[in-house]
């Protein structure tokens, strides 16, 4: 009864809060997670009635911007920030992983053969370096399969993004010569191709050509049973992308995490771990500067690494290793408003 | 016939007064007020676009002060070097938008000509109506169709057989992708058709009467009188439509971005992919992260704007050149 009469307490309690307080936690980044981001936010709303949280994904680049000039309360960023850019910041960034995404090469050719592939011969087809399906090293890699006579046409993404940026950051960890003549950024000098834009542009793309080799997420591949060849990875095995792989891949890295998280998942170590992986990140001040929303943000962060995490595998997104939200555990209690952190010890 | 005589003084540059029966009533503050209002519309247009600019050129001095007049005339476009040469994307969008208007200008005229001077009566409306409810599809829409219906084919059976007969002309040359330049002017020419047809055939509709009688009259043949007695009296006007239809090319970011191929080289054959000025800042600038990235994409679009301004003086003056400023559909 008593219960009964405090549930009713609270729920009116609940009920009132927006509307005298109507705290708005404003957001704006990445588009790769604004997926499992917007039912983060639909969710959390049933957890804490008085904070209500708008995300804009407007793009990586886009939210380093808006969170370093504190025009958002936090920002969203698929490949970390870089030293020059966190120096530019007010304050001290914390970049806090929120869930996994894997990239794969996905092609077409007739038959639809199985392939697999390592990342030193990815290389070398993004640069234009092997030309044709036929080619000697795909051959040997693919001894089983009938490989046609035809050039391969690379298509990559057109528009500045996260995904490319985890393609090519593993591009130029598996070749020397890719690091030197393109590197890695959200968009890059391609050697050779055709521009799509976004996944879809690139699966049209690769849809339409025979004979193309692209590259699209994870989820996308999966939703549109595109074919994705397996990669290998650092300890010598074809691995196949899924959400299992990605999430060995951020195992793999966790035992020499970085205490910033500005880690790339790429070439992992690992039997199990495939090798292009990545964390996307959520960007907040260490000090913040409203105490009753820099404390609504840290609760957030710490239902999305524990309770959130459910929801992630059901949007194809990889969740957090258990070894890994440990360590993001200790960053969140360190958020704090005028030297106090926000969230009372767990 | 009075009210016209008035447009017409007003035109040569007095103001127009109301006739004396209407002066004095809510003329004392209403005339002012609305004097006023339509004053400030005017001149709030132009300050906007002052504003633009300015605004424009404060954002991309980064890039100006980095590359200066290199900018125009390099073509590397390395985001992760910070090196950006814009040439591939002005010739770009140059190349697609004449290649559009090639084939569609004179589709459109001809269109245009069927449906003011020879069409029967009956036909006239519906199709008139069609081609307008052509301009009103988003170009999103023409962009799906130009990568699921217009790049296979084009990949399939055009490229193949212009390479097999034309490819001895570096125009016609290079591997097949479907998406490239050609693709771009193809999907840009159908979208600007139903634009310069309306235009068109209101120009052509505007041509008095008494001039096609004139001429048939003296013995010319239907084609010489439209030639002759229609063409030439509504020139301007023509032109005035084909530049509205270039200025949609020119600007055009979304069906060309599905199907150009987006790839910053300028290559002789139309079968290659390239890339436009409207296209790169629409793809890049969510995710430039660099200042200097940010500056030279906004440069991207201060150029677009000086490109279009150019070529719209330009045509200006064509027109001017052909029928003098006083020519026109003005009746």
């Amino acid at each position: 009864m008593i219960a009964a009469v405090v549930a009713v307490a609270v729920s009116v309690l609940g009920a009132a809060a927006p509307a005298d307080a109507q705290m708005l936690v404003n957001g704006a980044g990445a588009t790769f997670p604004y997926p499992i981001y917007s039912k983060w936010f639909e969710e959390y709303i049933k957890v804490d009635p008085g904070a209500r949280f708008n995300y804009q994904s407007i793009g990586s680049g886009g939210g380093i911007r808006q969170i370093t000039e504190r025009t958002v309360d936090f920002g969203a960023t698929d490949g970390p920030m870089t030293d020059e850019q966190l120096k530019k910041a007010p304050g001290a960034l914390f970049h806090i992983p929120t869930v996994l995404g894997a990239v794969v090469p996905t092609y077409n050719l007739p038959g639809n053969p199985k392939l697999r592939f390592t990342g030193e011969v990815l290389a070398d087809i993004f640069l234009g370096k092997i030309t044709k399906w036929n080619d000697d090293r795909i051959k040997a890699l693919n001894p089983s399969e009938v490989l046609p006579d035809r050039p391969i046409v690379v298509v990559h993404r057109s528009d500045g993004s996260g995904t490319t940026f985890i393609w090519v950051d593993y591009l130029c960890k598996v070749s020397k010569e890719w690091e030197q003549k393109v590197g890695r950024g959200t968009s890059v000098n391609w050697p050779v191709g055709l521009g799509g834009k976004g996944n879809e542009g690139v699966a049209g793309q690769v849809k339409a050509a025979p004979g193309a080799l692209g590259y699209v997420e994870l989820a996308y591949a999966i939703t549109n049973k595109l074919p994705a060849a397996a990669v290998k990875n650092q300890a010598g095995k074809f691995v196949e992308a899924s959400i299992e792989s990605t999430i060995a891949a951020a195992t793999g890295a966790a035992s020499a995490m970085p205490a910033d998280f500005r880690v790339s998942l790429t070439n992992s170590a690992g039997d199990a771990a495939y090798p292009i992986a990545s964390f996307t990140w959520l960007l907040v001040y260490k000090d913040q500067q409203d105490e009753a929303k820099g404390r609504a943000l840290a609760r957030f962060l710490w239902w999305a690494v524990h309770d959130g995490q459910k929801h992630a595998s059901a949007l194809l997104y990889a969740p957090l290793p258990a070894a890994v939200v440990k360590q993001i555990e200790t960053r969140i209690g360190q958020i704090s408003f005028g030297g106090k952190p926000l969230l009372a010890a767990k | 016939m009075a009210r016209s005589v008035t447009l017409v003084e007003g035109a040569s540059g007095r103001a127009w007064r109301p006739p004396a029966a209407t002066r004095g009533r809510v003329g004392r503050i209403g005339d002012p007020l609305f004097r006023a209002l339509l004053k400030g519309s005017a001149w709030l247009v132009i300050l906007l676009a002052i504003g633009l600019v300015i605004a424009l050129a404060w954002e991309s001095s980064g890039a100006v002060r980095a590359f200066g007049l290199r900018f125009i005339v390099t073509s590397t476009w390395d985001p992760v070097a910070g090196d950006f040469g814009a040439l591939p994307f002005i010739y770009g969008t140059l190349v697609s938008s004449l290649l559009a208007l090639l084939l569609a200008v004179p589709l459109s005229l001809g269109a245009a000509i069927y449906l003011a001077e020879l069409a029967p009566a009956w036909v006239r409306p519906p199709v008139a109506f069609l081609i307008e409810m052509l301009a009103a599809v988003p170009s999103v829409v023409y962009g799906l169709w130009g990568i699921f219906v217009l790049v296979p084919w084009l990949r399939d059976w055009v490229q193949p057989s212009l390479g097999r007969w034309l490819g001895f002309l570096p125009l016609f040359s290079g591997p097949a992708y479907g998406v490239g330049m050609l693709a771009a002017g193809l999907i840009l020419s159908i979208m600007v058709v139903p634009y310069i047809t309306s235009v068109a055939r209101e120009v052509l509709l505007a041509v008095p009467n008494a001039q096609r009688e004139a001429a048939l009259g003296l013995g010319a043949t239907r084609w010489e009188a439209i030639r002759i007695a229609v063409l030439r009296y509504g020139r301007s006007g023509l032109i005035g439509a084909v530049l509205l239809g270039l200025g949609r090319a020119l600007g055009e970011t979304m069906a060309v971005t599905m199907v150009i191929g987006n790839r910053p080289a300028i290559a002789a054959s139309l079968f290659a992919p390239g890339y436009t000025m409207a296209s790169v800042v629409a793809n890049e600038f969510t995710e430039a992260t660099s200042d200097l990235y940010v500056a030279a994409l906004v440069e991207v679009g201060l150029l677009l704007l000086v490109v279009t301004i150019v070529v719209n003086a330009l045509a200006r003056l064509l027109v001017w050149s052909v029928g003098g400023p006083a020519a026109g559909a003005r009746e």
